[in-house]
């Protein structure tokens, strides 16, 4: 038998050849309509966006030499600030790793990754034992080395915050007590000729503002807020945005809290089986934690709950609106506000502490025709996005941001008109999250609107995944050893003080708050 | 027999038609992922879907094995080349689609679909189809098998 196929053989074995032609031919077609018909690409040359990723700060790398940190109040913050920095206890880390490498996780491998801000803790204040305790073992781990950096720094144990802030070999200070403690530790650490990261609110009472304010501006030391939104690459893309006028006058900005567990209305006093939290008077310098705050007995549910009670704060102005006010200050400059009027009530959590669980407050800024509007409830857990609505366009801004045109919008009318855009969709989303994360997308489908959006914990830039609070301390670190202003500097934190003072007063003594530029003081109206 | 052999031919070229050009046009945009799908999924392979979506390499991994295998099963289908593996390859990887995010009472799905199903969907009777092409000799013909098979005797 011939090994050489017939002709009439080889046509059918070739039969597929045509099919595969077509579908080439198809194909090439679809792709050149599609270069032509990019919408993409034309909203973002319409718009001037093509040179937007642009506006994302770069992370720098410029070695420096060792800050030595302080940290006072060794509570769930300040162990999550430890964590940014590089420092875990050395137990949890490694059960940690092994429970993320069982699973796949890699948050904790990714935040290795991140570098080493080459610090090192060497100073823990708290009125606690147990905390202070589980301070100094997280300080002696860095996660960076393997724990080979911190072993190098003995960490030491500062029963009062004053003995800290005498020490010389302490460079540096985070600040993350009860709020009440924030202003007099921030005062007395720049006086002290130290540098402070404090957590917000960067004040508990309105008389603390103005003597914060000139002891920092006094001082030379930089001051950061704890606000880590700022640092994510989505907001630094919304700001240029915003900045090139695309939204039109802006006329309102929403911004809401939801939660809907007693931890997050800061009931926090019982542990998981119900049982009262460990901590008594002979473990806890009780007097110390008072601080100036108003004589009471030792309570545990002060001592764990204080956010509930006016007494150490504002609730859930200082601990959530503060966020979102500086959220949307950074990208608004919107400053102080001419008037405020807060309501609300405590309706489910009654007998607890003085909180609200439901509040609405609205922020007017009469020279700026815009109003802030700030909405929280702490009974249900049903999301509300942060909404900027302008004349021309609405954005939606959290992990992710998204833009759509307004119908009646004169700015977007031929774009509308010829059918590149759609009021009911958006024009631009960007999205926080993987492969994603770092393209400006131009949406004309409802293809990704369903791709969920991320919380504002990581962020990406140049592929790389960041803890946002390793940003925000790492910015302060860079100022420190290279000077600059931080983000979250003192002229941003006394406008968020002065916002969350008038605010607070307007709920607790049931009036409209004023402001007075030229006194520079809130006037009850 | 004849008709019967010649829409064989036509289903394979039909269903190679459909696999070769989802390939393509993920080769052509480079950005796509299938972390939107994968993040979708329910059932039994949840805990892989997500284990693939948390982790870097082997998204990239199952990123790149979708594109060059449904690429592949297209070709092998539409030119007749190792019919039978691609037939069984292809239906393998209709049957993980189905999997990931199958049509099953309670199981909701924010991915957009374009019908109703119930049970039965489009990736389970195009898996049926092509495991009816991989046993029924009657779909081998018009294909480069055809040489092969006279080159082996």
């Amino acid at each position: 038998m011939s090994t050489i196929p017939g002709r009439r053989k080889v046509l059918k074995a070739m039969a597929g050849v045509p099919v595969l032609g077509l579908l080439g031919w198809e194909a090439l077609r679809g792709i050149k309509y599609d270069a032509r018909h990019d919408v993409r690409e034309e909203i973002i040359q319409e718009l001037g966006l093509d040179d937007l990723l642009a506006s994302v700060r770069k992370v720098s790398n410029i070695p420096g030499d060792l800050i030595r940190i302080g940290i006072v109040g060794f509570g769930i913050r300040g162990t999550q600030l430890s964590r940014a920095l590089g420092f875990m206890e050395k137990s949890k880390f490694e059960k940690e790793l092994a429970e993320q490498k069982a699973s796949g996780e890699e948050s904790l491998k990714s935040q290795i990754k991140q570098g080493n801000l080459n610090v090192a803790v060497t100073g823990i204040c708290d009125v606690y034992d147990l905390r202070a305790e589980t301070g100094i073992a997280t300080a002696r781990h860095d996660i960076f080395t393997g724990g080979d950096v911190a072993k190098k720094h003995p960490v030491k144990r500062y029963g009062k915050y004053h003995d800290m802030l005498a020490d010389p070999t302490i460079d540096a200070v985070i600040v993350s007590a009860p709020d009440h403690h924030h202003a007099q530790m921030s005062m007395d650490a720049v006086k002290a000729g130290k540098h402070v990261y404090c957590e917000k609110a960067p004040v508990h009472r309105e008389d603390e503002i103005q003597p914060l304010y000139e002891a920092v501006k006094n001082s030379g030391m930089v001051y950061q807020l704890g606000h880590q939104i700022p640092q994510n690459a989505v907001f630094q893309q919304a700001k240029e945005i915003i900045n090139r006028g695309l939204l039109g006058n802006i006329s309102q900005v929403e911004t809401t809290s939801n939660r809907n567990t007693p931890t997050g209305a800061w009931i926090r006093h019982l542990d998981n089986s119900g049982e009262p939290k460990p901590g008594d008077e002979n473990s806890i310098d009780w007097k110390q934690w008072l601080g100036k705050a108003p004589e009471v007995p030792f309570s545990t549910r002060r001592y764990y709950s204080w956010a509930r009670y006016f007494d150490y704060d504002t609730g859930i102005f200082g601990q959530l609106f503060s966020h979102e006010f500086d959220a949307v200050n950074q990208l608004l400059n919107l400053g102080i506000p001419e008037l405020v009027s807060a309501t609300g009530g405590q309706y489910y959590y009654t007998d607890f502490g003085d909180i609200p669980d439901v509040l609405h407050t609205s922020f007017e800024y009469k020279d700026k025709g815009t109003t802030l509007t700030y909405s929280a409830n702490l009974t249900s857990a049903r999301a509300r996005p942060r909404i900027i609505y302008g004349k021309d366009a609405s954005m939606t801004i959290g992990g992710s941001l998204s833009m759509t045109p307004d119908g009646s919008s004169e700015k977007y009318k031929d774009l509308i008109k010829n059918g590149l855009v759609d009021p009911s969709k958006p024009m631009i989303e960007i999205l926080e999250g993987s492969e994603l994360t770092e393209a400006v997308d131009a949406v004309s489908g409802a293809s990704t609107s369903y791709y969920a959006s991320r919380g504002l914990t990581t962020t990406s830039i140049n592929g790389k995944v960041w803890d946002v609070t390793h940003l925000h301390l790492k910015e302060w670190l860079d100022c420190i050893r290279h000077g600059g202003v931080p983000s979250a500097n003192i002229d941003m934190a006394i406008q968020e003080a002065m916002v969350i003072a008038m605010a607070d007063i307007s709920y607790r003594e049931q009036c409209r708050t004023s402001w007075d530029p030229e006194k520079r003081m809130i006037i009850r109206v | 027999m004849k008709w019967q052999s010649g829409l064989f031919v036509a289903l394979r070229f039909l269903i190679g038609w459909h696999f070769l050009y989802e390939g393509i046009s993920k080769l052509v945009h480079p950005e796509w992922s299938s972390v939107a799908f994968l993040a979708e999924s329910q059932g039994i392979f949840t805990g892989i879907a997500h284990w693939i979506t948390s982790n870097q390499n082997v998204l990239h991994v199952v990123d790149a094995l979708n594109t060059w295998g449904l690429t592949a099963i297209g070709l092998g289908l539409i030119l007749g080349l190792f019919t039978r593996g691609a037939a069984i390859a292809g239906t393998i990887l209709l049957v993980l689609y189905y999997l990931f995010l199958p049509p099953f009472i309670g199981m909701e799905t924010a991915a957009p679909q374009e019908g109703n199903y119930l049970i039965v969907n489009k990736n389970l009777i195009e898996a049926v189809m092509l495991l009816l092409i991989a046993v029924s000799p009657a779909a081998w013909n018009y294909g480069l098998d055809v040489l092969l098979k006279t080159k082996k005797k």
